[in-house]
């Protein structure tokens, strides 16, 4: 009998947004618990700041260039390199429950399995694997899945549809009549994404998640190894929690962050230092990706409306390590107390008012770019809690999950297994954390490459219809933690800079050609 | 808001192979991925099913053997506004380009047809060149 492996994500959550990162609002007393017995890492960073590539990444182990996700509405391969199957090949019992994305939401047409398994009854299919066998899809022998919303075809929705019909209106419509992401306000503030959902909380996605997790542990047996990826849709907007949880935090009590300038000149003057689409998203002038309302204009964000977007978001955090505490609770009851490693990360951040922004986009900064990442190695290991401050990456939990199973990381996994501490990072060459994005949509073609390194952030644009590949950003994260000051162009950074980018260059592995097709948008 | 998407393929066959799938509205679910059944309404409509049950109607505005060319309209549904083209053009005795084009509002759904014609052109090229397959199964057993 081996370590089991409990794998907790949420989607589009900020690193600050976690008690033991320094929250200043909102509780989390579970996943505070968890980081101080083990490994908080302090500078974790993903290969893409979008769902469904980031996503790709922790599954298979891979930079987005490699797997081929550029961006959401791309399929990853069902014959993708996968973790779970690795895991599943050394006897692990799998299961993915929650948010996959691994596959566009949006499938009118039904072309990809993991929308279909509610529908069939079923919880996989066969499906290729990468070493041409054939296996359980992606190599999950159980999904039950969910988003955001209870409309669609997941278990999730399903569910609600089948048992709870009355609460499905009390949702906030995350698509508007368009089938573009709605930028319709609500709450107290009229803050876009935002609405009161009268959805009674054990109905909630994220209570569900936690429960049909632990019905899955239920059916194990006691001897069994297993690998249960726990994939909460929160606190991604919209911001919908259940109402009768808005008591926890007044928005009006929740301090502005201090990524947002109150002051609109302010405001302006810092988005005019920077390349230019992220003045021309802030004033409307361009969209150019799917992720963000089409018709909600960023200028528009008021303070109360951080606020309460703020508020939301705390809730919603403070749902979730709630659920998780019910988790490791079933799982002390079976016994395994002992023997479970539990890692807890997402997929990207989220903006939340930072430089009067919300959502995502072609913006690498700390909003998107810093991700809670912790690490409670298995108890029965003896881990020594520590503090790392090296930079990592999404794209290394796949091999550490293989380390934690006792198995060599697979060739094809282009990570190395996360260090436990400075030192072991110093070790085994954790000096870099790369971050790409690529977004073509209806004309406009947006390209990011990104380093960190050495408490540096380096931004390079490649030519695309908004740059013309001269751009750049340069942040000094001790200097600048807010990256405010754009220094690119400062002399005295020059050869730094030019470093940065040489070491970008040759790290960053090949683009798969040709490009994978955009299925859908998201 | 509306949106064009344009998918092109280069298929190792003659234009007339690739124009006799084509110019065919009753056999698209032979190469065309997610569809559960096509039936024609009428001459120049036909009923289709996608793979989660929804039902949409395509009117067929062009089919011209001279051109090469094949036009309709979706209509109702999610669709505002919608006509799809798809042109085989003859490159040489043996081969040929297709350009399948989709302008549609909501522009959502210009980029989910995007997806699947890409889809389609992939199916019509492999079951050209490899001159097998349920597309052209249908053809030889209905007739051109």
């Amino acid at each position: 009998m081996g370590r089991k492996i409990l794998f907790v994500t949420t989607d589009q959550q900020r690193y600050d947004t976690f008690g033991c990162n320094g929250a200043v609002v909102g509780s989390t007393p579970v996943v505070d618990g968890l980081a101080a017995q083990g490994i908080r890492y302090e500078r974790a960073v993903p290969q893409t700041v979008v769902c469904m590539p980031s996503r790709s990444t922790m599954l298979t182990g891979q930079h987005p260039g490699t797997h081929g996700v550029w961006m959401n509405g791309v399929a990853l391969p069902q014959d993708a390199p996968s973790v779970a199957a690795t895991l599943h090949r050394a006897g692990y019992r799998t299961a993915l429950v929650g948010k996959p994305h691994f596959e566009p939401f949006l499938d009118p047409f039904g072309r990809f399995p993991e929308n279909g398994l509610a529908d069939a009854g079923v919880h996989t299919v066969a499906g290729p694997w990468h070493d041409g066998s054939i296996g359980p899809h992606r190599g999950f022998d159980h999904m039950e899945l969910a988003t955001h919303s209870p409309m669609g075809g997941l278990h999730y929705a399903r569910w609600m549809q089948g048992n709870h019909p009355e609460a499905l209106g009390g949702f906030y419509p995350v698509l508007d009549r368009d089938l573009e992401v709605n930028g319709e306000g609500g709450g107290d503030t009229g803050a876009p994404q935002v609405k009161d959902n009268p959805v009674a909380r054990e109905w909630y996605h994220t209570d569900w998640v936690a429960d049909r997790t632990i019905a899955w542990l239920d059916g194990l047996d006691a001897d069994d190894d297993w690998f249960a990826w726990m994939s909460f849709p929160d606190p991604h907007h919209p911001w919908d929690p259940p109402a009768s949880e808005r008591g926890r935090i007044d928005w009006r009590d929740v301090p502005l962050p201090a990524g947002y300038p109150e002051s609109r000149a302010e405001r302006e003057a810092l988005l005019d230092a920077k390349p230019r689409h992220w003045r021309l998203w802030y004033d409307g002038s361009l969209v150019s990706n799917y992720e963000a309302p089409t018709h909600w204009v960023p200028a528009t964000l008021t303070a109360d409306q951080v606020r309460e977007v703020n508020a939301m978001n705390a809730i919603e955090v403070e749902l979730i390590d709630e659920a998780i505490g019910r988790v490791l609770a079933a799982i002390a009851a079976r016994g395994w107390a002992d023997d479970v490693d539990v890692v807890i990360t997402t997929d990207h951040g989220e903006l939340q008012g930072d430089f009067g922004l919300l959502f995502k986009g072609p913006y690498h900064v700390d909003g998107l770019m810093r991700l809670p990442l912790i690490w409670r190695p298995a108890p029965s290991s003896a881990p020594t809690p520590a503090v790392v401050t090296r930079p990592v990456g999404l794209v290394d939990l796949a091999p550490t999950f293989c380390t934690i199973a006792g198995l060599a990381a697979e060739p094809w996994m282009e990570g190395r297994s996360l260090p436990v501490d400075d030192g072991d990072a110093d070790a085994r060459g954790h000096e870099r954390a790369l971050t790409t994005w690529d977004s073509e949509l209806l004309g406009v073609a947006v390209h990011l490459r990104t380093i960190t390194r050495d408490g540096l952030v380096c931004t390079t644009y490649e030519a695309g219809t908004v740059h013309d590949g001269t751009e750049g950003e340069l942040y000094d994260l001790a200097d600048d933690p807010l990256q405010r000051v754009n220094r690119w162009d400062d002399p005295a950074l020059a050869s730094v800079r030019d470093d940065l980018v040489d070491d970008l260059r040759a790290s960053l592995p090949p683009v798969r050609t040709p490009a994978l097709p955009l299925e859908a948008p998201v | 808001m509306r949106a064009s998407v344009r998918r092109q393929a280069f298929i190792d066959a003659p234009a007339e192979a690739a124009w006799s799938v084509v110019t065919r509205p009753d056999v698209l679910a032979t190469w065309f991925p997610g569809l559960r059944e096509v039936v024609m309404k009428t001459p120049t409509v036909r009923t289709v099913t996608t793979g989660v049950g929804l039902s949409l109607d395509e009117e067929i505005v062009t089919n011209d053997p001279l051109q090469r060319r094949f036009q309709y309209r979706i209509t109702g549904g999610f669709f505002k506004e919608h006509l799809a083209s798809v042109d085989v053009i003859a490159l040489d005795p043996g081969r040929c380009l297709v350009t399948y084009s989709s302008d549609a509002d909501p522009a959502t759904m210009a980029i989910v047809l995007g997806g699947v014609m890409e889809g389609a052109l992939a199916s019509l090229k492999q079951q050209l060149e490899t001159g097998a397959g349920p597309a052209l199964d249908a053809i030889a057993t209905n007739g051109a």
